[in-house]
Order: C-alpha cells, then structure tokens, then sequence
C-alpha cells in the first residue's frame, strides 16, 4: 500500500504543475505591478498642457487622492478610455493627465473633442516623466495618495467594469 | 547472472543519458548570448564602453514586448532605454547602476538574467535541488538493484533452478 502511495507521487506532481500552467495560460502578460508600488512619485518640473509657462513638480500630488492617468493624442486606446475617465471625474475623483509624448496643438485638440476630465494635464513631450514612472505604452493610470506615494497601478484600457470594480474601491481605500 | 548484467546495463544507459544531458545544458548556455543587431549607430568613446553598451542591451528586456532585449526590439520604450543606456555609460556608471536605474522604473521584469536575492532563492535553487534529488534517487535506486540481484541463492532456489534447467541436483556450485 506504502509502494502504491509513494507510485502515485510522480502523478500528484504532474497534476500540480499541469494545474499551475493552466492557470498561467489565463493570466495577461501585459499586465504587471508597477516597479513604483508604495513608492513617492517621481520627481519632475513640467510645464502644463494648458500654460507653456507653468511649472509644476509632485507637489501638485500632495493633499488628495489623485489618479494620473498617461495619455496621447496618438493613443487610440486612450479614446475610448475618455468616457470612463470622464464618469471617475463626475464621482469626484481629481484627475490629473499626463499628455505623453505628444504636441501641444494634437493634445488640446484632443481633449476639445474627447472632453477634459483632468484638472490639469502635464505635458511631456519628451516622454521623461514616463520614462520615470516605467510606462511603456499609454494608457497607463497611477493612484497616488495624499501623500504622494503610488498605491495601485492600472495597465492599459480602463473598461466600465473597472471603474466601479476596481478603481473606485481603490479610491476609497487611500482616502 | 542475466538481471545483474541488465541492472548494470540499465544503470549505464542512465549515467550516459545524464551526462549528455548536462553536456548538452552546458553547451545551450554557452551559446545562448542573445543576438543583438544595434537599431542606432553609437559612438563610445572607447570600444570596451562599446561593448558593455552591447551587452547591456542584450541582457536587458523590452517591457512592452513579450520577449525581446531592448537592443533587439523597435517599440518606443525600447529606443528610450537604449538612449538612456548610453547616456548612462557616457556618465561614467557601473552597469549595476544602469541595472539597477532600469528595475527601478520598469521592474525586475527587464532583467534577463534574475539576480540571486532572498526573494529568487527558489528560483535559483530549485533546477539544482531538484537535479540533486533526482540523481541521489537514481543512485538509490541502482545501488538496491544491483544488491538485490547480486544475492546469492539460497539452497531451495538453487534446487528449483536446477530442476528447471533438468539437471542432476549435485553438479550445482558456483557459476
């Protein structure tokens, strides 16, 4: 009886990592924790998309949960992102946008026709505040906290579904 | 006689499979430097700076593709590491430090090569302890067959081998 048990271990462990592949044939590549997790955000001295002659540094970040979320005109994704992050802004959560890469011209245009949730929008047309913060494909959205550290990151399209799955219990969790 | 002859066969074939199968281990990781083909032209100052720029982007990994080094990859992001490397090296830093700026923003994810730290313990350690675990069973297991098989037969075994093989009990000794 001991032989037979010890005869089936080779079995148990074939089905525990068939078990684990399968699990990973599910999961979504693309999205990882951002290396920044209950990290500060980073520093930067950017002007706004709105005022060329605007300084701003993470201080803007401090005082109130904020999510940033990292846009570009050239972002086809980043469009059909708009109405979600339009929907989070009408339940009172400060947006700020981080116009990536992107020209002052296309970005304003943009935010005429796709409405404006930010309450203001950096612009980094160099892409070194992205750079900083790891992003490698917009959309991307970070939720700071009051005191400027990042506590969740969002990877890509933000869906109807995740606003009210995810993202506002996110929210409510810092505040 | 028959069953030590196939025992000690067995055990043979299974040292010669394992060996070549560490031969040929051993060669994968020898030949298994990543082709780079530089997407710019960059100028170093000295060619040994030339070369770790090489190699650090063939060791490090594009983040927004599923499996490429930066060196190898035309995404965005990939362009933006590499100009980042150089700029670094041109800076007089280690290639830990670039490493290190690297996983700061992008995550353990763009190693190639995982670092031995508490945390990639199991990582590291398990082909080894595995490895080891398998060949102390395989010597456990040769050692009690042969043992098993090279017993001598007792005195009712030697009658029945004899009757079996029709011939007079006393010409049975030795072999």
């Amino acid at each position: 009886m001991k032989r037979r048990l010890l005869l089936a271990i080779p079995l148990l462990l074939f089905i525990a990592l068939a078990a684990l592949l399968y699990r990973g044939l599910s999961l979504d590549p693309s999205s990882r924790d951002s290396a920044l997790l209950a990290r500060d955000f980073p520093a930067f001295s950017l002007s706004s998309l709105e005022d060329p002659e605007a300084r701003l540094d993470a201080s803007l970040l401090k005082g109130q949960v904020t999510l940033v979320n990292v846009w570009g005109e050239w972002c086809p994704t980043c469009k059909q992102e708009m109405p979600q992050l339009l929907d989070l802004a009408a339940r009172d959560v400060r947006l700020i946008g981080v116009d990536y890469k992107d020209s002052r011209e296309k970005g304003r245009a943009f935010l005429e026709e796709f409405g404006n949730p930010f309450e203001v929008n950096l612009f980094d047309p160099e892409g070194e505040l992205g750079f900083d913060l790891g992003v490698y494909g917009a959309p991307e959205t970070f939720l700071v906290d009051a005191d400027g550290v990042i506590r969740y990151h969002h990877t890509g399209y933000i869906t109807p579904e995740d606003v009210t799955e995810t993202i506002m219990p996110e929210v409510r969790k810092w505040q | 006689m028959a069953m030590t002859a196939t025992s000690r066969l067995a055990s043979r074939c299974l040292g010669l499979t394992l060996l070549a199968a560490l031969l040929l281990a051993l060669l994968m990781g020898a030949f298994a430097d990543p082709a780079r083909a530089a997407v710019e032209v960059r100028d170093f100052d000295s060619p040994v700076t030339a070369e770790r720029y090489r190699s650090l982007t063939g060791a490090l990994r594009c983040p927004k593709c599923q499996n490429q080094a930066i060196g190898d990859s035309n995404s965005p992001v990939a362009k933006d590491m590499r100009e980042r490397v150089a700029a670094l090296l041109r800076e007089g830093r280690s290639d830990r430090e670039i490493q290190d700026f690297m996983v700061a923003r992008f995550g353990d994810y763009v190693l190639y090569n995982p670092r031995l730290e508490d945390r990639t313990l199991l990582l590291w350690g398990l082909p080894a302890a595995l490895t080891l675990l398998g060949g102390v069973l395989v010597a456990l297991i040769v050692r009690r067959r042969r043992r098993a098989s090279a017993r001598e037969l007792s005195a009712d075994e030697r009658a029945r081998l004899n009757a079996l093989l029709n011939r007079p009990p006393d010409t049975s000794g030795d072999h």
